[in-house]
């Protein structure tokens, strides 16, 4: 297996073209700095949806507290960067941010997995109000419910689209991975992988701790594009706007997840206006996808799936 | 020691209430396994339009009560059917998404109409103070106790003694047995949502005597909260999620009245955790053996 492989090198052309298309569209004035925040939203929007879908579409862990994850991320991230202020800090503040989130999805993980779907759902929500509450308290570090204001922004096109694209990367490879089969067996029947040998723990408090990384890198980037965070910005409604993407996008899709995140977030600009019917939209459409189509816009599936079945109908032909 | 028994008294009022909003969690738990995460806006809702009779129709508060329940059953079944009963067969995740997906609308919705400040409730109940040698017993107090232990005494004996109720704990036990005895399904399901939504409403309504502000999002805390009580007595048994209601109430006013008021959010959760961890089955539960 070489690592420049014709598939490889294919994806890299055109992760670089994208980028360069959006650079230069931004440098080019074409992208106002309206709709730069609307990009930004996006890039974020899909690594938080892309970690989730690991631990809930994959895995199958109903998780709702993956906001939790990401105020940890912009906390340290935030920090981070207020007490170095430069490039490297922010890098730094990126990745401390990350492993932050991983470490306590690693110690949240080990007692809750062990419970199953709505138990689950319940506990995790519950850890995500603590962690919310202890930043809320901590006012020495936190500045408590007031937040954190003035994060010198290093969080730009260039940074966010590199660690989407890492995500995207490295959450594809681990899916791919055997690892990440044995993720995908527990989902589809948690006993029948046990009892093939599977160790489910390990591979949940993974799949779980891994989700958590990512959402971690998502907070810290958030934090330094936006200059402001405060512990209410990660509350339960956090957690349920990346839910929303995942399931539109469909549980066990990454693309899908992409594909929604992009949707959500151009429907959402469009409605800045009427927040509050942004919020009933919102609602009528869980209800909506869940009636008539709860696997999701994709289900399982990938887009890329689609071009490979044309290819091979081709062939039989 | 007198303020311990101040707490003890403000906890069982604070309790009771999360009592009434647990019963209707626990029993539609106990029928079609749902964490109907929508009950808390109906006890929201309740709490509205207990406000809207008291305010424009000026009536009291027996009235109030009575029609808040009345109109929180009815939305309670119209829920049920328009998002619930669709779902019936499909994964219990996608059932939970749609509960999650009804809470929100109810939110915003109340939050389109009615705006998203906070309403005072009308003083419908006198003010007046009893004092039991240090200890100050509001009038409201005594009121959320005697409304919330009359509406037990009803639930008990509906559930217990008559018809609807036998049907409701056959089809708890096993839907289809159930089904196949004869008893309408459909129908029981949407009677347990009804009596929950009951429930709820009367909850809300004592909560706007008690706390004397209501807004759209009031449901929001208190019911994840009811549904940690729910879980702590026993999900899917009444008198388990009474005692978890009371448990849960006093739980957070000695967390608010000896710790720190912040944290008592936190406490309640933490409480879940511990709970899911050690016994899962809650206090009442009964353990189930998986089978593959």
């Amino acid at each position: 297996m070489k690592v420049l492989n014709k598939k490889n090198i294919i994806t890299l052309v055109l992760i670089l073209v994208f980028y360069s298309v959006i650079q230069g569209l931004i440098s080019a004035r074409v992208i106002n700095s309206f709709y730069e925040i609307t990009i930004a939203t996006i890039c974020i929007n899909i690594i938080l949806a892309v970690s989730l879908n690991l631990v809930t579409g994959f895995t199958g862990q109903f998780s709702l507290g993956h906001a939790g994850f990401m105020s940890i991320g912009a906390y340290a991230g935030a920090l981070t960067v207020m007490n170095t202020n430069s490039t490297m800090g922010f890098l730094a503040g990126v990745l401390i941010g990350a492993i932050a989130a991983a470490f306590v999805g690693i110690i949240i993980g080990i007692p809750t997995l062990r419970l199953k779907g709505d138990y689950l759902a319940i506990a995790t929500l519950g850890m995500a109000e603590i962690i919310r509450v202890v930043f809320l308290n901590m006012n020495d570090i936190t500045n408590g419910a007031a937040g954190l204001n003035g994060i010198p922004r290093y969080a730009n096109w260039l940074w966010l689209f590199v660690f989407t694209a890492v995500t995207l990367i490295l959450i594809n490879n681990f899916i791919k991975s055997s690892l990440g089969r044995a993720c995908i067996s527990i989902r589809e029947d948690e006993i029948a992988a046990e009892s093939m040998g599977i160790n489910t723990t390990k591979y949940k408090v993974m799949a779980f701790s891994i989700g958590a990384f990512f959402a971690g890198i998502a907070g810290a980037l958030y934090s330094s594009y936006f200059y402001f965070i405060k512990p209410d910005l990660f509350g339960f409604m956090k957690s349920i706007d990346i839910l929303v993407i995942v399931v539109f996008g469909g549980m066990g899709s990454i693309t899908g997840s992409i594909i929604a995140a992009i949707v959500l977030a151009v429907v959402t600009t469009f409605l800045q206006s009427f927040a509050a019917l942004r919020m009933i939209f919102y609602a009528l459409l869980l209800i909506i996808i869940m009636i008539f189509r709860p696997q999701g816009l994709l289900g399982t599936k990938e887009i890329t799936d689609l071009f490979k079945f044309k290819k091979k109908s081709e062939k039989i032909e | 020691m007198d303020q311990f028994l101040q707490q003890l008294v403000n906890g069982i009022s604070l309790g009771s209430i999360y009592a009434l909003i647990a019963l209707g969690y626990t029993m539609v738990y106990g029928i079609i396994k749902l964490i109907n995460f929508a009950h808390g806006d109906i006890y929201m809702i309740g709490a509205y339009i207990g406000f809207a009779v008291t305010t424009y129709a000026k009536l009291g508060f027996v009235p109030a009560l009575i029609i808040s329940m009345v109109l929180c059953a009815i939305l309670g079944i119209i829920i049920e059917k328009v998002a619930y009963k669709p779902l019936r067969n499909s994964s219990r995740i996608a059932v939970l998404i749609t509960a999650i997906g009804m809470s929100l609308l109810l939110e915003y919705i109340m939050m389109f109409f009615v705006g998203a400040g906070v309403r005072s409730f009308p003083k419908v109940l006198s003010d007046s103070l009893f004092y039991i040698s240090n200890i100050t017993i509001k009038m409201q107090q005594i009121y959320i106790v005697i409304t919330t232990v009359v509406l037990m005494v009803i639930l008990q004996f509906i559930v217990n003694k008559t018809k609807i109720g036998k049907a409701m704990r056959a089809v708890s036990t096993d839907k289809d047995a159930a089904q196949l005895m004869g008893i309408k399904v459909d129908n029981t399901i949407s009677f347990t949502f009804a009596i929950g939504s009951a429930l709820a409403g009367a909850a809300g309504v004592l909560v706007g005597i008690y706390y004397n502000s209501i807004d759209p999002l009031m449901g929001m805390m208190p019911g994840l909260k009811a549904f940690v009580a729910a879980v702590f007595g026993g999900i899917g048994n009444i008198p388990g999620a009474m005692i978890g209601g009371l448990v849960i109430g006093l739980l957070e006013t000695f967390v608010s009245g000896y710790g720190n008021s912040m944290y008592r959010d936190a406490a309640v959760f933490a409480f879940l955790i511990i709970i899911l961890i050690i016994k899962p089955s809650g206090l009442l539960g009964k353990n189930t053996k998986e089978k593959v």
